[in-house]
């Protein structure tokens, strides 16, 4: 036993420790707190497992934002728990218990089952990675081998804002999501709201542009900017915008319009729909991926914002 | 020459291990809120900065060097701000007294 | 020199592993905000040094992002954990 595999087991010991605590402690917002340092260390693993596009997506989306959302969630039921004076019932919780169980037993199954050596695409992916003028494998296959799925992904995430602005009353249809924001304009948070997103903007671009040939891409790119976003938000120094705005929803629809554009081209002028003109493929693939930052970080930003809560007029 | 930077990671990451370490002691010693804040956000963002001085000569060139750097920078922004606000949470709600 | 950063990535590791232990078990809410910062120093340098053990030099973006997103929680983690204050009644005086 080598010293690396100590360190493997180590870290394993700790990111299980840590799964086991957060499903283990009643208070929401423990819970809430355990799950995201847990999504920030699975980051790590991923890492150590050669998958840095894996573990780039991971600490943006399992350690910040989506678990921003679910502290805006704790947050929330924090009400209704303080006035409920009994959990669920022993049944409740051990058929949750032994549903999650065997869902975990599973998988578990499943990956011990796979045929050694796994079935891949692999060699494939790697063979035809010239085609598109990119050497990153995962942007070649995201944006041109299954350039499909990903165009779906975006028009999903699209259909998750509509959902999400679907629970606004009547009266704040239109209007501005989450609540206004308040703390001092000369205090730390607004000291840090100012000098912090200058600096993130730019990560959150060079994340997209060494997307190309190197672990990265629009998805993580966008992750950063909504994340400076809703802290210059939650900083207090802007408002949400009112979703009834021209300019927002037209944003919204960029990336995914963009791609299906790109993709009626290529069935009018090539070979099947998302075909790319091989001398246009990676200014084509890269304008696509620019036009899909802005949606996403503004999808994701607007996602955690939450359902509009105020007529946009105050 | 690579002995020379071998020695620069060296003693730059003992130096940060060793911060790091002072880091939990303080963490686990030390009795009430804000007192362990001071131990977390001083001793660890040290003992990052040492790590990111030894890894420096390790890097491929001045791109890379300039990327560790700045993700210290941002580091110790982000934590003198977010301590702040901690303290601030621990005090009004009593329990750093 | 491998060797030695493996042992400073577990060494980095077990502090880590144990300041977790003592952060979230409290007592106070104020203590738990304190996970996405520890994570966000020891966390960090985990990465960095591993990026250099293993030879994977993208894992110093992923450390540039995990900064940032860190600090994000952080952030999130105080606002939301003062929204309790309020509902108890206590004047949190919104970061002033």
């Amino acid at each position: 036993m080598n010293i690396a595999t100590v360190f493997e087991i180590a870290l394993a010991a700790v990111v299980l420790g840590l799964a086991i605590w957060t499903i283990a402690v009643p208070d929401t917002y423990s819970a809430t707190v355990g799950f995201i340092a847990y999504g920030l260390l699975v980051a790590l693993i991923w890492v150590r497992l050669d998958a840095v596009d894996v573990a780039l997506t991971e600490a943006a989306i399992g350690g910040g934002l989506g678990g921003v959302l679910l502290l805006g969630a704790a947050a929330r039921l924090r009400d209704t728990e303080a006035m409920t004076t009994e959990g669920p019932s022993l049944i409740v919780r051990l058929s949750a218990a032994i549903l999650s169980a065997s869902i975990a037993a599973a998988l578990a199954v499943t990956i011990l089952l796979l045929p050694d050596p796994a079935p891949t695409l692999a060699p494939a992916v790697v063979a035809n990675a010239g085609a598109t003028g990119m050497t990153n494998p995962v942007t070649n296959v995201l944006m041109a081998f299954r350039g499909m799925d990903t165009m779906l992904e975006k028009v999903v995430l699209l259909l998750a804002i509509v959902g999400v602005w679907s629970l606004a009353s009547d009266q704040a249809w239109g209007g501005r999501p989450g609540p206004r924001h308040q703390a001092d304009p000369n205090g730390v948070l607004a000291f840090l709201a100012r000098l912090l997103p200058p600096a993130g903007i730019v990560v959150g671009i060079y994340i997209l542009w060494t997307g190309a040939d190197h672990p990265g891409g629009a998805f993580q790119g966008g992750a950063v900017l909504a994340s400076m976003w809703l802290l210059v938000i939650m900083a207090g120094l802007v408002d949400t915008p009112p979703v009834r705005s021209r300019w927002l929803r037209l944003i919204l629809v960029a990336g995914p319009g963009l791609f299906l554009a790109v993709g009626l081209g290529g069935l009018c002028f090539g070979s099947a729909f998302l075909a790319y003109p091989v001398a246009f493929a990676k200014p084509l693939i890269l304008s696509i991926e620019v036009a899909m930052l802005l949606t996403i970080a503004t999808t994701l930003g607007l996602l955690l914002a939450g359902a509009p809560e105020r007529s946009a007029e105050r | 020459m690579n002995v020379a930077r071998d020695i620069i990671t060296v003693a730059g990451v003992s130096a940060g291990v060793f911060f790091f370490f002072a880091g939990t002691v303080g963490l686990l010693r030390f009795p009430d809120t804000l007192t362990r804040l001071h131990a977390l956000s001083k001793a660890d963002n040290l003992g990052l900065g040492f790590v990111v001085l030894g890894l420096l000569p390790q890097t491929g060139g001045l791109r890379d060097g300039l990327k560790l750097i700045s993700i210290w920078m941002f580091v110790l922004l982000a934590g003198a701000t977010v301590s702040q606000l901690i303290a601030r949470t621990a005090r009004q709600s009593g329990s750093g007294k | 020199m491998t060797e030695f950063l493996t042992a400073a990535v577990g060494l980095i590791l077990a502090m880590l592993g144990l300041g977790l232990v003592s952060i979230l078990r409290g007592p106070t809410d104020a203590d738990r905000m304190m996970a996405a910062q520890l994570i966000g120093t020891a966390g960090i340098a985990v990465l960095l040094l591993l990026g250099t053990v293993t030879g994977v030099p993208a894992a110093v973006d992923v450390a540039l992002i995990l900064a940032l997103l860190a600090t994000f929680a952080s952030i999130a983690f105080v606002k939301k954990g003062l929204s309790r204050l309020e509902t108890d009644g206590a004047d949190p005086g919104e970061d002033r």
